[in-house]
């Protein structure tokens, strides 16, 4: 009877096994794998690599997408790019924002501060999708946060997901380089002014057309500015704006573990001495 | 064990405080010697961890507060806020985050360890049936909270959960209109929401009060499921379980930080890190995987008053566990079949669980019935039927006979 049941259970569990792969068919891609810098438990930010990430958003992705949730002060924090504070000041000034009332009561223009956000592309979202075919462009403060690069079988639930994370970054850099031809059975229904791209998440059809063209933007420090590299950098970049205290938590985490470990092994001692008096 | 032995204190103070409010031989009866069955596993090592958690969410839910904002334009900014700019905020929401989670997974090995040893059989029925309203409150006070950082799954969890209340026959769409506070999942849910959320956690403590307190009238449970019979049975508490749940406490917490440290977002839904939209719907509405189980039953039945009664039935079945067991024997280590059937049942869980995280179709919608209907025949017939048909294994006399053999057997040479 008891052997019965268990070999029942097995049976079950292994026709869910089955079953699993067959029933997570996916339309989209799943995210191109990148090995970054800030991945597993010690990872860090590449501070070149965010920089150049953010001369990349700065010159062709805030055209059209606003990071709200950023300030120019964070662009000289510890943990990101780390520009020194004249430079920050220096990046802010390159924009206006509107401030006051002044005395007077009116509104004036003056140079961003490295207090202000960033400055939006739009002045509102009506605005924003007027200018862009009726799309709305995603603002990107938390891009490789709400995006999942890999997701459906059991196997990247229970094993990718865990390691490399919820594939955020590899996804912003899988959809900036998947553009490609659509297949040909696809390619009569492209929808007017949409591009092909298989790792777009609401859809194949996307309706950035590929914002990243070979030598798109002149590094400071000498990288050659090929599509893959500006989107490796681009995505770093934006997993750092993600959570922009991420180096910290990694840091304070693998303290606390060690804390922790101690203190389990020492407690571990002390109740088997407490417990010898008891126990032959 | 309400009979409290009088201490002397040697201390004026504390003898003056005695006389007046009996507090300090209190916590020694009930903190320091309360004895203690000695044969408790690691799995009793639970209700202390519970514990430490709960202290954990109101711990860091009271400074969140300090920072959120309850309001449908400011509370998703607020949460980045306390991410972005607050002193170490990106721990301390993590920590309240990743702790739900801590705390329902140690809430669920608590409870099915009560399943296993049989914890819920006289005299504790009680004691198991405040600890299914505990479960109650704590999903409530989780599904709450989840909805208060505003983000899309926030929004739509909402919005699916409250619509439930909208199979209730006749009055189904004005209580929804009533829990709403509109006309539709707004500003005025998401305040008595976030009001709601702050309260439960009291109600809880005041429960938690109360399940110990029915725990210290007849005792811990054990192992081998018998009562205490003497002295040579127990150890106090203090140092002996003191220690031993520290340890298991440290240990859990050291999980607990992996996940809150090295893998925060694994246990959550990362469109969640989008602003709530009330005119985009999620492709997949998934609640966190403590509830996947419900939700699974909640979808496996067609019908939604039926799935919503089976959803709450699920729960509320427990509190009648204690008669519906028919077994005299607790331990299910002393009863061959019902342990194939408690893993069966273990089994079925996880089984409802996945099946809730996936779309109800086709084969998934066959799995979850199965699987429902699975849940519901384990507690209305095979856990009566097996009580009956069952030959249990001889149980041993008493806790010193089965974990101190030399001795017993040297007693029974004698």
């Amino acid at each position: 009877m008891s052997r019965s049941i268990s070999l029942l259970a097995a049976a079950l569990l292994g026709l869910m096994v089955q079953l699993v792969p067959a029933l997570a068919a996916d339309e989209k891609l799943p995210a191109k794998d990148v090995g970054f810098s800030f991945e597993g438990p010690f990872g860090t930010f590449d501070r070149a690599q965010v920089q150049r990430g953010y001369q990349v958003y700065k010159e062709v992705c805030a055209a059209c997408h606003s990071m709200s949730l950023m300030r120019y002060r964070n662009l000289g924090e510890p943990g990101g790019p780390e520009f020194p504070p004249e430079q920050v000041k220096a990046i802010a000034a390159e924009y206006k924002v509107t401030d006051g009332p002044d005395a007077a009561g009116n509104m004036f223009e003056r140079p961003a501060l490295p207090s202000d956000a960033f400055v939006k592309p739009f002045p509102n979202d009506n605005a924003a999708r007027a200018a862009n075919g009726g799309a709305l462009p995603t603002d990107l403060s938390l891009i490789t946060k709400s995006r999942a690069g890999w997701s459906g079988s059991l196997k990247t639930l229970y094993t990718t997901q865990l390691i490399k994370g919820m594939g955020g970054p590899e996804y912003v850099y899988s959809v900036l380089t998947g553009y490609q031809d659509p297949p040909p059975e696809l390619a009569a229904e492209a929808p007017e002014g949409k591009h092909y791209n298989p790792y777009f998440e609401n859809g194949h059809w996307i309706g950035m057309p590929p914002p990243l063209t070979e030598g798109g933007v002149t590094y400071a420090d000498g990288t050659q500015a090929t599509v893959d590299q500006m989107a490796k950098d681009v995505s770093a970049f934006l997993a750092w704006a993600g959570e922009p205290k991420m180096e910290e938590r990694k840091r304070i985490g693998f303290q606390v573990m060690v804390y922790l470990l101690v203190f389990a092994v020492l407690l571990y001692l002390v109740k088997r001495r407490i417990w010898g008096r008891h126990e032959p | 064990m309400a009979e409290h032995a009088p201490y002397e204190f040697k201390n004026p103070v504390a003898r003056w405080l005695e006389s007046r409010l009996p507090i300090l031989s209190f916590t020694k009866v009930h903190l320091l010697d309360y004895p203690t069955p000695r044969n408790l596993n690691y799995f009793w090592t639970f209700g202390a961890i519970l514990a430490v958690m709960l202290v954990v969410q109101i711990v860091t839910g009271i400074v969140l507060v300090m920072h959120f904002t309850p309001h449908v334009d400011f509370a998703f900014d607020s949460i980045e806020e306390i991410r972005r700019d607050v002193n170490y905020g990106n721990i301390i929401q993590k920590m309240h985050q990743v702790g739900a989670s801590m705390f329902f997974l140690a809430v669920y090995i608590h409870i099915f360890r009560g399943l296993y040893y049989g914890s819920y059989k006289p005299p504790r029925e009680v004691l198991w049936m405040i600890g299914v309203l505990i479960l109650l409150v704590m999903m409530a006070t989780a599904f709450l909270g989840y909805v208060l950082p505003w983000g899309q799954m926030s929004f739509w969890a909402a919005k699916v959960i409250t619509n439930l209340f909208s199979a209730i026959p006749f009055f189904g769409e004005s209580i929804v209109t009533w829990l709403w506070g509109g006309f539709s999942v707004d500003n005025p849910t998401l305040n008595r929401f976030f009001s709601l959320h702050y309260l439960l956690p009291f109600v809880l403590v005041g429960l938690v009060f109360l399940h110990i307190w029915a725990l210290h009238v007849p005792g811990n449970n054990n192992p081998i499921g018998v009562e205490v019979q003497s002295g040579q049975d127990t150890v106090s508490f203090h140092p002996y379980y003191t220690m031993k749940d520290l340890y298991g406490i440290v240990v859990f917490l050291l999980l607990f930080a992996a996940f809150m440290f090295f893998a925060p977002d694994y246990l959550g839904h990362p469109i969640n890190y989008a602003k709530a939209d009330p005119l985009v719907t999620p492709t997949h509405i998934v609640p966190e995987w403590y509830f996947l189980p419900y939700y699974a039953i909640l979808r496996s039945i067609p019908d939604k008053l039926l799935g919503v009664i089976a959803m709450f039935g699920s729960i509320l079945i427990l509190f009648a566990l204690p008669w519906l067991d028919t077994s005299k024997v607790r331990s299910a280590n002393y009863r061959p079949i019902y342990r194939q059937f408690f893993w069966l049942l273990v089994i079925d869980s996880i089984i409802l669980g996945i099946v809730g995280s996936n779309p109800p179709e086709g084969a998934w919608l066959t799995i979850g019935r199965i699987a429902t209907a699975y849940y519901f025949l384990h507690f209305l017939v095979i856990v009566p039927l097996v009580g009956f048909l069952e030959v249990p294994r001889p149980v041993p006399k008493s806790i010193s006979e089965a974990v101190l053999p030399p001795r017993s057997e040297f007693r029974a040479a004698e």
